[in-house]
């Protein structure tokens, strides 16, 4: 049998799909054939750093052979293309939605990493003016997302 | 005596706070901790006389050997090795160098390699002995090249440390083992917030702190309300000036064209003197 991963904010069919990779809340393992799944709880969702590589090596060690996602970024790319998984992107609605267009071959086929830390929004008090990191992932959708990361430089640059 | 100036907000006066009292003491130890952006060199003339590299010892995989066996990536706590299916992956920037990968592979396949992330550079300045780290581009751990710049730190000498701005790690490197901690701060809403987080900061370090407030007279009287209402000693006030502005902008510490701060800044080493010996 075919096993896809689809990654997701919630534990079921019905959640909405998560677009970042590493820091999805969920991986959705299913079948696309007869819609069995199981759920995964992504370990990674909140790690400081490395999410996708973590989130990569969860993935590999449940055997899938394509993962449907919206963005994968620099360092998770090449760990999933080293176990040859081949990478979906361009998925919205529902998991249920989002097997129902693999199953209709309606999806892209993602070839390059998209930017980095596109996931990690979650900042702290006071964390405003951290780098944004745009993200289209370039193939005909546009998904832009802000990365609050704080930590690095507070206005040190102004008079 | 170790004396760290730092602040929350970048850009309040750091650096020229740090220059400023080392030209007034004189035949100090001046170190940039701030290795992100190191500046205090744009401000003195110096030579450098000796520069080395930083290394971290990286773990190298030797194909042969490993078995994808996955050991070392499930230990590693920062996600820096992927096992996959024909290889082990190691992500050098994410890597900590904490030596665990090696330990745990039952194969041998692991070893550890120096590679370089930064440069410390030394020179002289006159009577001051400057040392600035330099993280190299792309490299995101700074607190590494933080510790070999306090590598140079002198017992017995004075020892005035600039410290990166914020409230993250590689500030509290810096201010790890201080004396005292001078605070620089703008009496401007966004100064005053971030100077109540780094206060909220050194006091979990419990290092004896003041206050400087650098471009005194624009803003607002925030900062010395919040100063009054903490029993936070104010320092210094260096009023907004368009003459510091401009030497500053030449690369001049303002003590070499206005003397009279130099009488200023000896009286607040004198200060921050009897503070650290009261405090031990």
């Amino acid at each position: 049998m075919t096993r896809i991963c689809i990654t997701s904010t919630g534990p079921t069919l019905e959640s909405p799909i998560d677009p970042r990779f590493g820091r999805c809340a969920y991986f959705i393992i299913a079948d696309p054939q007869t819609y069995e799944f199981e759920a995964v709880s992504n370990e990674a969702a909140l790690a400081p750093g490395g999410a996708g590589i973590r989130a990569a090596q969860t993935v590999v060690s449940k055997n899938v052979e394509t993962v449907l996602t919206g963005s994968v970024g620099p360092n998770a790319f090449p760990a999933l293309k080293d176990a040859s998984i081949k990478i979906l992107t361009n998925i919205s609605g529902t998991v249920k939605t989002a097997i129902d267009r693999y199953r209709n071959d309606n999806l892209d086929e993602l070839k390059a990493p998209g930017p980095s830390n596109v996931g990690k929004g979650q900042g702290g008090p006071g964390r405003g003016l951290g780098m944004g990191y745009g993200g289209g992932t370039g193939m005909g959708f546009g998904r832009g997302s802000g990365g609050g990361r704080g930590h690095r430089r507070r206005g040190g640059r102004s008079l | 005596m170790i004396i760290t100036v730092a602040s929350g907000k970048g850009g309040t006066g750091k650096t020229t706070v740090a220059v400023n009292l080392a030209l007034s003491v004189q035949s100090v130890n001046l170190l940039d901790c701030d290795v992100e952006e190191p500046n205090v060199h744009t401000l003195l003339h110096h030579t450098d006389t000796m520069t080395y590299p930083v290394t971290v010892p990286t773990p190298v995989v030797d194909v042969e050997k490993c078995s994808l066996c996955g050991k070392c990536s499930e230990f590693c706590q920062f996600n820096a090795i992927f096992v996959g299916k024909t290889k082990t992956m190691v992500f050098n920037e994410i890597c900590h160098a904490c030596g665990g990968c090696a330990l745990v592979c039952p194969e041998g396949a692991i070893t550890e390699v120096a590679r370089s992330i930064g440069t410390i550079h030394q020179s002289m300045s006159g009577d001051i002995h400057l040392t600035y780290g330099e993280l190299s581009i792309g490299e995101p751990i700074a607190t590494t090249v933080i510790r070999e710049v306090k590598t140079n730190i002198k017992n017995g000498n004075t020892n005035i440390l600039d410290a990166p701005p914020g409230t993250a790690c590689p500030v509290i490197e810096t201010v790890r083992g201080s004396d005292f901690l001078i605070l620089v701060t703008e009496p401007t809403p966004f100064g005053l917030h971030d100077l109540s987080m780094a206060i909220d900061v050194v006091k979990e370090l419990g290092v004896p702190f003041g206050v400087i407030v650098n471009r005194a007279g624009i803003g607002d009287d925030g900062v010395i309300t919040y100063c009054k209402e903490n029993a936070t000693p104010i320092l210094m006030e260096i009023s907004f000036s368009r003459r510091i502005a401009e030497l500053y902008s030449q690369g001049i510490p303002f003590v070499q064209e206005m003397p009279e701060w130099i009488g200023k800044f000896r009286e607040l080493y004198n200060h921050i003197g009897k503070v650290v010996a009261d405090a031990k």
